[in-house]
C-alpha cells in the first residue's frame, strides 16, 4: 500500500517545488535561480547573502508572503475540498458546498460597503463564512430525514442562494466608482494585496483545520461510507460530522477571507491527487494538501505574469477547472456509477 | 450470551411498521428471516443492530440494554454485512476489510500491525486475499460479498447480521455464501440474515422468522417453520414442496 504512493506523493511534491522556483523567479521583476539559491543558502547558513538588496526585497518581501499564502490558501481549500467529498459520498462536491463561500462574500461585501478596513473586511468574511456554515447546519438538522446528508446538502444551497442574493442586494446599493469595483475584484479571487501581517490570521485557522482534517485521516474512510454502515462498523457518525465540518469550514472561511472567493480548486485538486496516490483518505488529505498548494501557486504565478494586467485567480481557475469538470463528468459515469 | 428484543415495536419517527415482535439469536446459531417485501425484515433487522431505537420493548445483547452500548463497543459485538453495493471510492480491497477494525481503534489511531494481521487473516478465511490490493469497484459482485463478510469478522464480532447476502448473486456463489454463513456458526457465531428464497435458509438456517405485515407468522426450529402451510400463509402466493425421496430433503418452489 504505501510502496504505490510514493511515486504520487514525489509528483505532487514535484508540482509544489515547481511552483515555489516559478513562483520566485518570474514576474516584472525576473530573480535568477542561482539568486533564489543563494539567498536560501544564505538565510539557512546565517551569513550575509553578496546579492543586491532590491533582490532580497523581492523574494522576501514583494513575492515571499504572496507565495506562503498561495501554498496555504490552495491547501486549503484542497484539503476542505477532499474532506467534503468524503463526508457527502459524492465526487463532485466542493468546500462552498454548505454556503462557507457566499458567507463569505457577503461578509466581505458589507465590510466594503461600510469602508471598513482590510481587516475588518477579512474579519467580516471569516465570520460570515461560519456563520452561514452553522446557519446550514443548525436548519439542516433540524429537519428530520431519513437522509440527513442530503437535506444538509440541500439547506446548503438554499442558503447559499440567500446570501448570494444579499451579496446582490449590497453591490447594488454600494456606490457604483469607489466601492463596486473593489467589491468585484474581491469576489473574483486575488493575492495580489497579500501583506505579511496577513499571513498570521490564514495560517492559524488554516494550520489548525488542516491538522484536525489530517488527525481523523483514517476514520474519513469509513465516514465516506453510507451513514448506517459507518455506525455499525463503530463510527459516532453525528459528532465527528460536526467535527469535520467545523474544520473544514474554518479552513475555507480563512482561505476566502484572505483571497476571496477562488472556486474550483477544492474540485479539482482532490481528484488530481485521487489519481495520483488513490481515494485512502490517509494518503489522500496530505497529498491534496501539497498537490493544492503547488497548484495554486503555479496557477498565483500565471495570474500575475500572464498579461499586462493582473488576472483574476477566480477567472484562471474557472478557465481550467470547467474542461476539467466536464472530463470528469464524463468519466465520473462510468467508474463511479 | 445472546441478543434478544423483546415485545419490540419497530419503525421510524413517522411510521411504525412492527409490534409486538419477540426475537432471540444464540451464538452458534443461524437464524434465518423471511418475509415479503415491505413486511419489516430490514426495519426489524436494523432495530436488532441498534441503528435504529425500538418503538416499545428493548433490544438485549449479553444481557445488557443495546441503547446503553457505545457505538464503538455495539461494533466489537455485532457486525453488520449489508447488500453488496458499489462504493463511492475505489478503496483496495484490503483498505474496505481494514474500516472493520475501526471499533478497535481510537479516533486518531491508525491501523496497527495487529489490525493488518486481522484484516489479511480474514481476506484468507474467504479465499480473497489474492484481491488485497485490487479497487473494490472492480470486482465482482460475489467478491464484494465475501469482502464484506471479510471486513465483518474483522470486527471480531459475536453476532453477525446480514442483509440479502445472496441478492444479486450468481447460483454458485450463492452456495459458497450459504456454506459461509455455517462455517460463521461452526466458529462460534450467532449469526442472522435476511432471504427471499426460502431454500437458502433450509440450507443454511436452525431457526426461521417468517415475518408479514410487521407481525410475527411462525418462529421456530426450520423444519417445524418452513411448512407449506406456513409459506403460502406468509408469501399469500402458491408454493409447490419438493421431496428428496433419497435422503427426505425438501425444497420449495414458488408458483
Amino acid at each position: 500500500m504505501t510502496r504505490s504512493a510514493a511515486p504520487g506523493f514525489a509528483i505532487a511534491l514535484a508540482v509544489l517545488v515547481a511552483g515555489l522556483l516559478f513562483a520566485f523567479t518570474v514576474g516584472r521583476y525576473p530573480v535568477a535561480l542561482g539568486d533564489v539559491a543563494e539567498f536560501v543558502i544564505s538565510r539557512l547558513s546565517g551569513r550575509a547573502s553578496s546579492l543586491p538588496p532590491a533582490v532580497e526585497n523581492v523574494i522576501l518581501y514583494i513575492r515571499g508572503p504572496r507565495v506562503i499564502a498561495a501554498v496555504l490558501v490552495g491547501a486549503a481549500l484542497a484539503v476542505a475540498g477532499t474532506a467534503f467529498q468524503g463526508l457527502f459520498r459524492n465526487p463532485l462536491v466542493s468546500p462552498d458546498i454548505l454556503g462557507a463561500s457566499s458567507g463569505a462574500a457577503l461578509g466581505a461585501v458589507i465590510g466594503i460597503y461600510f469602508s471598513l478596513g482590510i481587516f475588518g473586511i477579512q474579519g467580516l468574511a471569516f465570520i460570515g463564512g461560519l456563520a452561514a456554515v452553522a446557519a446550514v447546519y443548525v436548519i439542516g438538522s433540524a429537519v428530520q430525514s431519513r437522509d440527513p446528508i442530503l437535506v444538509l446538502v440541500l439547506t446548503g444551497v438554499v442558503v447559499g442562494a440567500l446570501l448570494g442574493a444579499g451579496v446582490g442586494l449590497v453591490k447594488y446599493l454600494a456606490d457604483p466608482y469607489n466601492q463596486l469595483p473593489a467589491m468585484t475584484f474581491w469576489l473574483l479571487g486575488s493575492l495580489s494585496a497579500t501583506a505579511p501581517a496577513d499571513l498570521i490570521p490564514l495560517f492559524g485557522p488554516v494550520a489548525l483545520g488542516s491538522l484536525v482534517l489530517i488527525a481523523l485521516r483514517w476514520r474519513m474512510n469509513v465516514m465516506s461510507l453510507p451513514e448506517e454502515e459507518a455506525r455499525s462498523l463503530g463510527l459516532a457518525t453525528g459528532p465527528l460530522r460536526i467535527a469535520v465540518v467545523a474544520a473544514a469550514t474554518l479552513v475555507t472561511s480563512a482561505s476566502v477571507a484572505t483571497a476571496g472567493i477562488i472556486g474550483w480548486v477544492g474540485l479539482v485538486v482532490p481528484h488530481l491527487a485521487r489519481s495520483l496516490v488513490g481515494p485512502d483518505f490517509a494518503r489522500l488529505l496530505p497529498a491534496a494538501a501539497i498537490l493544492g498548494g503547488g497548484y495554486l501557486l503555479l496557477i498565483d504565478t500565471l495570474a500575475r505574469s500572464a498579461a499586462h494586467i493582473e488576472i483574476p485567480l477566480g477567472i484562471l481557475t474557472a478557465v481550467i477547472g470547467t474542461p476539467f469538470f466536464i472530463w470528469l463528468l464524463a468519466s465520473v459515469s462510468k467508474t463511479w456509477s | 450470551m445472546n441478543l434478544e428484543g423483546r415485545k419490540l415495536a419497530i419503525g421510524y419517527p413517522d411510521r411504525l411498521v412492527g409490534t409486538d415482535l419477540d426475537v432471540a439469536l444464540q451464538k452458534g446459531e443461524v437464524l434465518a428471516l423471511l418475509g415479503p417485501n415491505g413486511g419489516g425484515k430490514t426495519t426489524l433487522l436494523k432495530t436488532l443492530l441498534g441503528l435504529i431505537a425500538p418503538k416499545a420493548g428493548a433490544v438485549h445483547c449479553a444481557g445488557r440494554n443495546l441503547g446503553d452500548y457505545t457505538v464503538r463497543e455495539r461494533a466489537r459485538i455485532l457486525a453488520y454485512v449489508p447488500q453488496s453495493h458499489v462504493a463511492t471510492f475505489a478503496f483496495t480491497v484490503e483498505a474496505v476489510v481494514l474500516m472493520g477494525r475501526t471499533a478497535h481503534g481510537t479516533l486518531f489511531s491508525r491501523p496497527s500491525a495487529h489490525d493488518r494481521a486481522v484484516a489479511i487473516a480474514m481476506l484468507e478465511r474467504f479465499g480473497i486475499a489474492h484481491l488485497a490490493e485490487r479497487p473494490y469497484t472492480m470486482i465482482s459482485g460475489g467478491e464484494r460479498q465475501l469482502v464484506l463478510l471479510a471486513r465483518a469478522l474483522a470486527q471480531e464480532p459475536q453476532f453477525v447480521v446480514l442483509d440479502e447476502p445472496t441478492a444479486s448473486l450468481d447460483f454458485g456463489n450463492q452456495g459458497k455464501v450459504m456454506n459461509q454463513i455455517r462455517a460463521l456458526a461452526a466458529s462460534g457465531h450467532g449469526v442472522l440474515f435476511t432471504t427471499h428464497d426460502p431454500n437458502h435458509a433450509l440450507r443454511a438456517a436452525d431457526r426461521a422468522y417468517l415475518l408479514r405485515d410487521g407481525t410475527c407468522v411462525a418462529d421456530g426450529p426450520i423444519g417445524s417453520v418452513l411448512t407449506l402451510d406456513n409459506l403460502t400463509a406468509l408469501y399469500r402466493a402458491p408454493v409447490k414442496r419438493l421431496t428428496d425421496p433419497a435422503t427426505g430433503e425438501q425444497a420449495f418452489l414458488p408458483g
